[in-house]
């Protein structure tokens, strides 16, 4: 560990590589933990299955790419058939929950989850897919720091996707039902809003995000039917870390945990990457418990 | 009265199939293989091993045991690719099933959960893709093994780059060597190779990563190669790892002089990466260029042709080491005149053949001493056999050259 922190401190420009790659990466991230906070925050509901809708996402992405057509040309694909899937992943589990015990909708979205995992394992196989538009590389401070083409491309997509998203939610008319449901779904019940229409298509948004999400994972990086569960961590991560209504701050965590996550990877070994993100949950599960006791304490 | 026809046509059926039973003898061996889970492609592989030998040789006949002909049969379960089930399945096996003989299943921790369970109920079992050194240390008497075990993987690849640097005049002992090893029995064995071979010839281990089952990402390990350059490259992490490593050592345009990975065929690289899989090097069990024989399939090139034709696709060697291990049970039970698991494991532990997979000789521990591991090396778009360098057909490209002049 100290070998590598020298190397960081002799030659400062590992850093930076690890750096760069690390936001690219994060914008993914940001993006699955946009719907996810979407989600929780509308209906009450922790999508346990979102690294598999991200999942997903990635396969549909992978089978336009193999038509012979851009891989880009996924990305608008892989969102509509995953909110076609989120619809009705809504309309036939996740709104039997929905007024439900947290406990209850997170057990049914694991299961939903599996069920997904599983099933493209069993259409696919378990291979590792990747539908590199095979762009090229930048290499800037003497091949150092290398920069996938692909991977600028997808930081950049995501965040107009998240953006665009944003602009919806703050200015359309579904949009402003999507947030006075998010205030009090009783109120907006009385007051002519359809909560359920909002509850489905607050969802299928979801999963139109999380496909966007695949649709850059698979052209970026690499998919498999397993990749959910580290997807869904890492965006919870994100969302308990920045709280559920605050969208800047689902973006500057996310993009924070893909930086820790490469120096992490870097300064402790690769084995504690991913173990890394765990202990970092934790860590902010208890620094938050311990803020909200301190509000309640204040309340009292 | 349709339901008494039902009845009626039940207990017909029902004693037809008892008359075909009794009519053919069947050997039946048991496998738990992984047809879900994170090792089915690897499981598919190695069910149409089994599968492949198991046509032939009921297609030729079947087995003389004794003085009675028998035919073959597998029983199959999906162990689902976890450890813990494959465990189960190998009790429901042999205790309920009443299995006698066991065929492995795929990967080496899912063996490992398997034997303790034959062990006990001195059943044998021959498996083809478990190569963990820890399966051989336990003092097993009934498990079998016919491919190399896994510290030989990479350890091949340390000989060659000590057999370059010395022949371009350069001292070994100031290689420098790099490792990334998944967190799995397997891996971690192809790791101890790597490091003990290295020792010997005093080189250095200037990286040693391990990367968890998880991860789909390894550009923080790949940056560290970049800034501690290393001459020696070597990644493990099943199909998974190689193709993750491939991918990144191109984006990230990584330099190494010489770069040694496993599983690279059965993650079919060079179809996937194209130009950017040149000059890798991959361990391998078995090659369809070599020269081994037998009576069943032929040579490994008829082997190959035989599983195009019957499957469409090239074999990687999880097919050939499966379809051979098929082979050493019905070498065993011919030898042993008789289906008692016992004498048929004494028959196993004195088998001294040659398959189209290679020689097969055990030693006490079951290890298979008699097969060598071989080297590819991916030279314009093809698998070339560049080691062990006496017969390989190829010569090795080193040093790679780097990013810029390729």
């Amino acid at each position: 560990m100290w070998s590598n922190l020298q190397i960081l401190l002799q030659a400062p420009a590992f850093g930076v590589d690890l750096a760069v790659n690390g936001v690219l990466v994060g914008a993914v991230f940001a993006l699955v933990a946009f719907g996810m906070a979407l989600v929780w925050g509308v209906m009450n509901v922790i999508n346990v299955a979102q690294g598999e809708l991200v999942m997903l996402g990635g396969y549909v992405t992978w089978l336009v790419s193999r038509l012979g057509v851009n891989p880009f040309a996924g990305l608008p694909v892989s969102m509509a058939v995953l909110f076609v899937v989120g619809w009705l992943m809504y309309r036939i589990v996740v709104f039997r929950v929905v007024d439900r015990d947290m406990f209850i909708s997170v057990l049914a979205t694991f299961g939903l989850g599996i069920l997904l995992a599983q099933l493209i394992n069993q259409v696919f196989g378990s291979d590792l897919r990747t539908a590199s538009p095979d762009l090229g590389t930048l290499l800037f401070m003497n091949g150092i720091v290398s920069v996938g083409v692909v991977k600028l491309a997808a930081f950049v997509l995501a965040l107009l996707v998240g953006v665009l998203l944003w602009l919806f939610i703050k200015f359309s008319r579904l949009g402003q039902a999507i947030r006075a449901t998010a205030q009090n779904p009783r109120a907006a019940r009385i007051l002519g809003v359809e909560t359920d229409h909002v509850f489905a298509f607050t969802f299928a948004l979801n999963a139109a995000l999380c496909g966007a999400a695949g649709s850059l994972a698979v052209m970026a990086y690499t998919i498999h039917p397993y990749i959910g569960l580290p997807y869904t961590v890492r965006s919870f991560m994100i969302v308990v870390t920045a709280g559920v209504g605050n969208l800047p701050g689902v973006v500057v965590a996310g993009l924070g945990l893909g930086v820790a996550e490469n120096f992490a990877g870097f300064l402790l070994g690769a084995q504690f990457q991913v173990a890394f993100v765990f202990l970092l949950m934790v860590l902010v599960l208890v620094v938050r418990s311990r803020l909200l006791r301190h509000q309640r304490k204040y309340l009292e | 009265m349709r339901s008494r026809l039902a009845v009626a046509a039940v207990a017909a059926f029902g004693l037809f199939a008892a008359t075909a039973y009794a009519a053919t003898d069947t050997i039946t061996l048991g496998a738990a293989v992984s047809l879900t889970g994170k090792y089915s492609i690897n499981g598919k592989y190695t069910r149409d091993g089994y599968n492949l030998a198991v046509k032939r040789i009921n297609d030729a006949g079947g087995l003389k045991v004794g003085d009675k002909t028998y035919k073959l049969e597998v029983k199959y379960y999906d162990d689902e690719s976890t450890p813990a089930r494959a465990a189960q399945l190998a009790e429901r096996l042999v205790d309920q099933d009443g299995v006698k003989f066991v065929l492995g299943p795929y990967s080496s921790g899912l063996t490992k959960a398997m034997a303790p369970v034959t062990e006990r109920y001195k059943v044998p079992m021959v498996e083809a893709n478990g190569a963990s050194r820890s399966l051989f240390t336990k003092g097993y008497k009934y498990l079998f093994a016919v491919l190399s075990t896994s510290d030989q993987y990479l350890s091949s690849a340390v000989d060659l780059m000590d057999e370059q640097v010395e022949k371009n005049g350069g001292d070994p002992s100031s290689v420098k060597i790099a490792g990334a090893f998944q967190n799995d029995p397997f891996s971690q064995d192809v790791r101890q190779g790597v490091v003990n071979e290295g020792k010997q010839y005093g080189m250095r281990m200037v990286i040693d990563d391990q990367l968890p089952p998880q991860l789909d990402d390894m550009s923080a390990t790949l940056t560290k190669v970049k800034a501690l350059k290393p001459d020696l490259l070597t990644v493990s992490g099943h199909a998974k790892g190689a193709i993750l490593a491939v991918n990144q050592i191109a984006e990230m345009k990584v330099h190494a002089d010489m770069i040694a990975m496993t599983h690279c065929d059965s993650a079919g690289i060079i179809k996937k990466y194209g130009k950017n899989a040149e000059y890798i090097l991959c361990a391998s069990q078995w090659d369809r260029s070599l020269a081994y024989k037998d009576d069943l399939f032929g040579s490994a090139e008829d082997f190959a042709e035989l599983v195009e034709k019957e499957y469409g696709y090239a074999p990687p060697y999880q097919v050939a080491e499966s379809a051979a291990a098929v082979e050493v049970y019905a070498d065993a039970f011919e030898r042993a005149g008789s289906l008692d698991p016992r004498k048929v494991r004494d028959a196993l532990a004195a088998t001294d053949t040659q398959t189209f997979y290679g020689n097969i000789d055990f030693n006490d521990q079951g290890e298979n001493i008699a097969k060598p591991m071989v080297l590819y090396q991916v030279q314009d778009g093809e698998y070339k056999v560049v080691a062990p360098t006496k017969w390989a057909a190829s010569k090795v490209r080193y040093p790679i050259p780097p990013w810029s002049e390729r």
